[in-house]
C-alpha cells in the first residue's frame, strides 16, 4: 500500500496533475455556480477535453477536480441564489440562504468550504482505508458473482429511488440495458437492433446520451421556467471569516457527518442527496432545543451538516467505482464511461494493474480540496460575477457546449440529431418525474453485465450458475428483496392507514 | 391518464418491438454452429425485454401510486412557460445539426449563437454579434489547436 500512495504521490504531485487539478476545480467552480447546470452536466461537456488527453490517470484527475469544484460551485449557488444546481445542494440553501439573506453571505461561503473541505478529505481518509480492503474481496469474485453484484447495485438504485419512483427507476435502468444491447457487442461480432442504420453500428455514444440525459433537459427548463425573482444575490459577499466559538460549535457536526455521509456514499444508488438531507435531520434532532430553533434561519451547524454530509457522499461513491467497477451514483457512471472510453477498466484489479491511476485520483482528491479552500473560496467574489451573465447569452452557450461536446467525441452530424431526440425524451421523462441517472447507469453497466452474464453462461453451460455459486444466489435473492421490499412496505402502510380510517 | 402513464406505454410499446425482434427474428440470422453455445446474441434482450414489459405494466395500469408529475414545473400548466422558445431553440439545434458541415463551424456556430440569444429576446445587436463571433473563433482555435481536432471551419465550397 505505502508503494502505491508513493507512487500516486509522484504521479499527482508532477506539474500537469497539479494543473489539472486546479484548472478542474475553477472550471467546476465556474459552471457549477450557473443555476441549472449541475456536476453530472459539467463532466459530460468536459469529457471530451479529458478523454482527448489520451493519459488515463491526467484524465481522471481532471475529471474528479471539475466534480469537486462543482459541488462547490453548486452549493455557491444555492447559498446566493437559493438555487441549487443539484438536489445534492437542496439541504444546504436550507440555513446558507436565510445566512445570506442575514448579509452573512461570505461567513456562509466559508462554512461551507470549510465543511466541504473537512467531509472530502475524511472521506478520502476512509476511501484510502476502505478501497484497498474491498478490493482485495473483490477479487475473489468470478463473472457470476460480478454479474449478480451489477444485478444488487442496479435494483439497489432502483429501491433507493424513493417512494412511488421504484418502478419508475428500475424501467428507466432497464431501458438503459436495452440501450446498450444496440449495436455491435464485443462477444458475438454481430450488429444487433441497428435497424440498418451504419450510424447505430458502435452502438450509441455514451457521451451523447449523457448530454441528452442531464445538460439538455436542464438547460430547456431553464428557458422554460426562467428564475426572474431570485436573479438577484442575496447580497455582497464580504467578511470571509469565522469566529472562533462558531468553529467550535461545527467540529463535532463535521466529524460525525464526514464518517456517516461517507458511508452513505459507498451505498449505490443513495449518494450525496440522501445523505445531506439525513445529516440536516440528525444534526437538528440531536442539537440542543435553543439552536434547534435556528435551524432553517440561519444556523452554522445546520449549513456545515449537509455541506460535509454531501462531499463525504461524494468521496464515498469513488469506492463502488474504484473497486468493484460498479458506478453508484450517475456522476461516478460519467466518470466510468469516460475509464472505458480510456481503455481502463476499473474493478479490483485496478489496484494491482494500474496503481498508480489507483492512488493518484485518491491524492487528487487531497489537493482538489485543499485548492478549494485556498484558492477557490477567496476567488469567489469574482468568480460569483458569472451570475451577472444575462440568460439570453447563458442559455445559446450551454447548448451549443452540450452540441460541441456529443460532435467532438464521434465527429459526426448523426450525433447531434441524436441529441436532439433522445434529449427531447429525456425532457418529457423529466417532466413526469422519471428518475433519469437510472437510465444512464444501466447504459454504462449494460456491455459489463451482459459480459459477464455470457461467460457465466458458457462457464457453466446454462443457467445453473445461479444455484451452483451460492453467493451468487444469495446477491441476486437480495437484489430481488430490494426491489420488492418497497413497494410490499407502502402497500402494508397504505393498509394500516385504510384500516385506522376504517 | 397521467403523464407518466402514456410515457410508460411508450416504453411498453419499445420494450414489446425489442422482445419481438429478440424472440422471433434475431435469431434466424444465426450460424448453426453458435447455435450449439449456451449463450445467444439474443439471450440478454430477452430478458431484458421481459423485465421490460413487466415494469411498464405495473406503471400503466397505475399499481405504484406515485407523483405523475415534476414538482419544479407542472407539464399541464405548459401553457405558462415558454415553450415556444423551447420549440424553436431544438429547431434551431437541429438546424445546426445539419448545416455545421456544410457551412463550416465559424458561419455555423457565429449563427446558432445569434440566432438563440434572438430567440430569448435579445436585441443588443452591437453587443450580441461581436461576442457570438469571438466566443465562436476562441471555441474553434481551442478545439483545432489546443485539443488538435478538425473543425472545418469554412463552407465546403466543393465536394469531398
Amino acid at each position: 500500500m505505502i508503494d502505491g500512495i508513493l507512487l500516486g504521490l509522484q504521479t499527482a504531485f508532477s506539474i500537469k496533475s497539479l494543473l489539472m487539478v486546479i484548472g478542474g476545480c475553477l472550471i467546476g467552480t465556474f459552471i457549477g455556480m450557473l443555476p441549472g447546470l449541475g456536476p453530472m452536466s459539467i463532466i459530460a461537456i468536459m469529457i471530451p477535453v479529458a478523454i482527448s488527453m489520451g493519459e488515463p490517470s491526467a484524465a481522471l484527475i481532471l475529471l474528479a477536480g471539475v466534480y469537486y469544484g462543482a459541488i462547490f460551485g453548486g452549493s455557491t449557488s444555492s447559498i446566493l441564489l437559493n438555487a441549487p444546481g443539484v438536489a445534492g445542494t437542496v439541504a444546504s440553501s436550507f440555513d446558507g440562504y436565510p445566512m445570506a439573506r442575514q448579509g452573512k453571505a461570505g461567513k456562509a461561503l466559508t462554512v461551507a468550504a470549510i465543511a466541504s473541505f473537512c467531509g472530502g478529505t475524511i472521506g478520502a481518509i476512509l476511501l484510502m482505508v476502505f478501497a484497498p480492503a474491498l478490493s482485495s474481496v473483490a477479487l475473489l469474485f468470478h463473472s457470476a458473482e460480478y454479474f449478480a453484484l451489477m444485478v444488487v447495485g442496479l435494483s439497489a438504485i432502483a429501491a433507493f429511488a424513493g417512494s412511488g419512483q421504484v418502478v419508475k427507476a428500475l424501467l428507466m435502468t432497464v431501458l438503459g440495458l436495452i440501450l446498450a444491447t444496440v449495436g455491435e457487442g464485443a462477444l458475438f461480432n454481430m450488429p444487433r437492433f441497428t435497424m440498418g442504420m451504419m450510424d447505430l453500428q458502435s452502438g450509441f455514444g455514451f457521451i451523447t446520451l449523457a448530454m441528452a440525459l442531464f445538460a439538455l433537459p436542464e438547460a430547456l427548463f431553464l428557458v422554460l421556467k426562467p428564475r426572474t425573482h431570485e436573479d438577484q444575490a442575496a447580497g455582497e459577499i464580504n467578511n470571509l471569516r469565522i469566529s472562533r466559538s462558531e468553529a467550535w460549535a461545527i467540529a463535532p457536526v463535521i466529524t460525525r457527518q464526514s464518517i456517516q455521509g461517507f458511508f452513505i456514499g459507498v451505498l449505490p444508488g443513495a449518494g450525496a442527496t440522501i445523505a445531506s438531507f439525513l445529516g440536516y435531520a440528525v444534526e437538528r434532532n440531536i442539537a440542543k432545543k435553543e439552536e434547534q430553533d435556528q435551524f432553517g434561519h440561519g444556523s452554522v451547524k445546520g449549513l456545515a451538516a449537509p455541506e460535509t454530509a454531501n462531499n463525504a457522499a461524494c468521496t464515498g461513491s469513488f469506492v463502488p467505482l474504484l473497486t468493484l467497477g460498479i458506478p453508484g451514483s450517475g456522476t461516478t457512471a460519467i466518470l466510468l464511461g469516460a475509464l472505458i472510453a480510456l481503455n481502463v477498466s476499473p474493478g479490483p484489479r485496478l489496484m494491482i494493474d494500474e496503481p498508480q491511476i489507483f492512488w493518484s485520483v485518491i491524492i487528487s482528491m487531497y489537493i482538489g480540496n485543499l485548492v478549494l479552500l485556498i484558492l477557490n473560496l477567496p476567488l469567489i467574489p469574482y468568480i460569483a460575477k458569472v451570475l451577472m451573465v444575462p440568460r439570453n447569452y447563458l442559455i445559446p452557450f450551454i447548448l451549443f457546449f452540450t452540441m460541441m461536446g456529443a460532435y467532438i467525441g464521434q465527429n459526426n452530424s448523426t450525433e447531434l440529431l441524436m441529441l436532439v431526440g433522445f434529449g427531447i425524451f429525456a425532457t418529457a421523462l423529466k417532466f413526469a418525474n422519471y428518475p433519469l441517472a437510472p437510465l444512464l447507469i444501466g447504459f454504462i453497466l449494460g456491455g459489463l453485465l451482459e459480459d459477464n452474464f455470457s461467460r457465466s453462461m458458457q462457464l457453466y453451460d446454462g443457467i445453473g450458475f445461479i444455484w451452483q455459486r451460492p453467493m451468487t444466489l444469495a446477491l441476486l435473492v437480495v437484489a430481488v428483496i430490494l426491489v420488492v421490499l418497497p413497494s410490499f412496505r407502502a402497500r402494508l402502510a397504505r393498509k394500516k392507514a385504510s384500516s385506522v380510517e376504517q | 391518464m397521467a403523464l407518466d402513464r402514456w410515457i410508460a406505454l411508450i416504453i411498453l410499446g419499445i420494450c414489446l418491438v425489442y422482445g419481438y425482434t429478440a424472440w422471433f427474428t434475431m435469431d434466424d440470422s444465426l450460424a448453426p454452429f453458435m447455435r450449439r453455445n449456451p449463450i445467444w446474441p439474443s439471450t440478454f434482450p430477452k430478458l431484458l425485454s421481459i423485465i421490460g414489459v413487466v415494469a411498464s405494466f405495473v406503471i400503466v395500469l397505475g399499481f405504484e401510486k406515485s407523483q405523475g408529475h415534476n414538482p419544479e414545473i407542472d407539464y399541464r400548466r405548459l401553457g405558462d412557460y415558454k415553450v415556444g422558445q423551447v420549440v424553436l431553440l431544438l429547431a434551431l439545434m437541429v438546424g445546426y445539426a445539419l448545416g455545421l458541415r456544410p457551412l463550416g463551424f465559424i458561419i455555423a456556430t457565429t449563427g446558432f449563437l445569434i440566432i438563440g440569444s434572438v430567440i430569448l429576446g435579445e436585441r443588443k445587436w452591437q453587443l450580441l454579434v461581436p461576442v457570438s463571433l469571438v466566443a465562436t473563433l476562441i471555441v474553434w482555435y481551442l478545439v483545432q489547436e489546443v485539443l488538435g481536432i478538425f473543425l472545418s471551419p469554412w463552407p465546403r465550397l466543393k465536394g469531398g
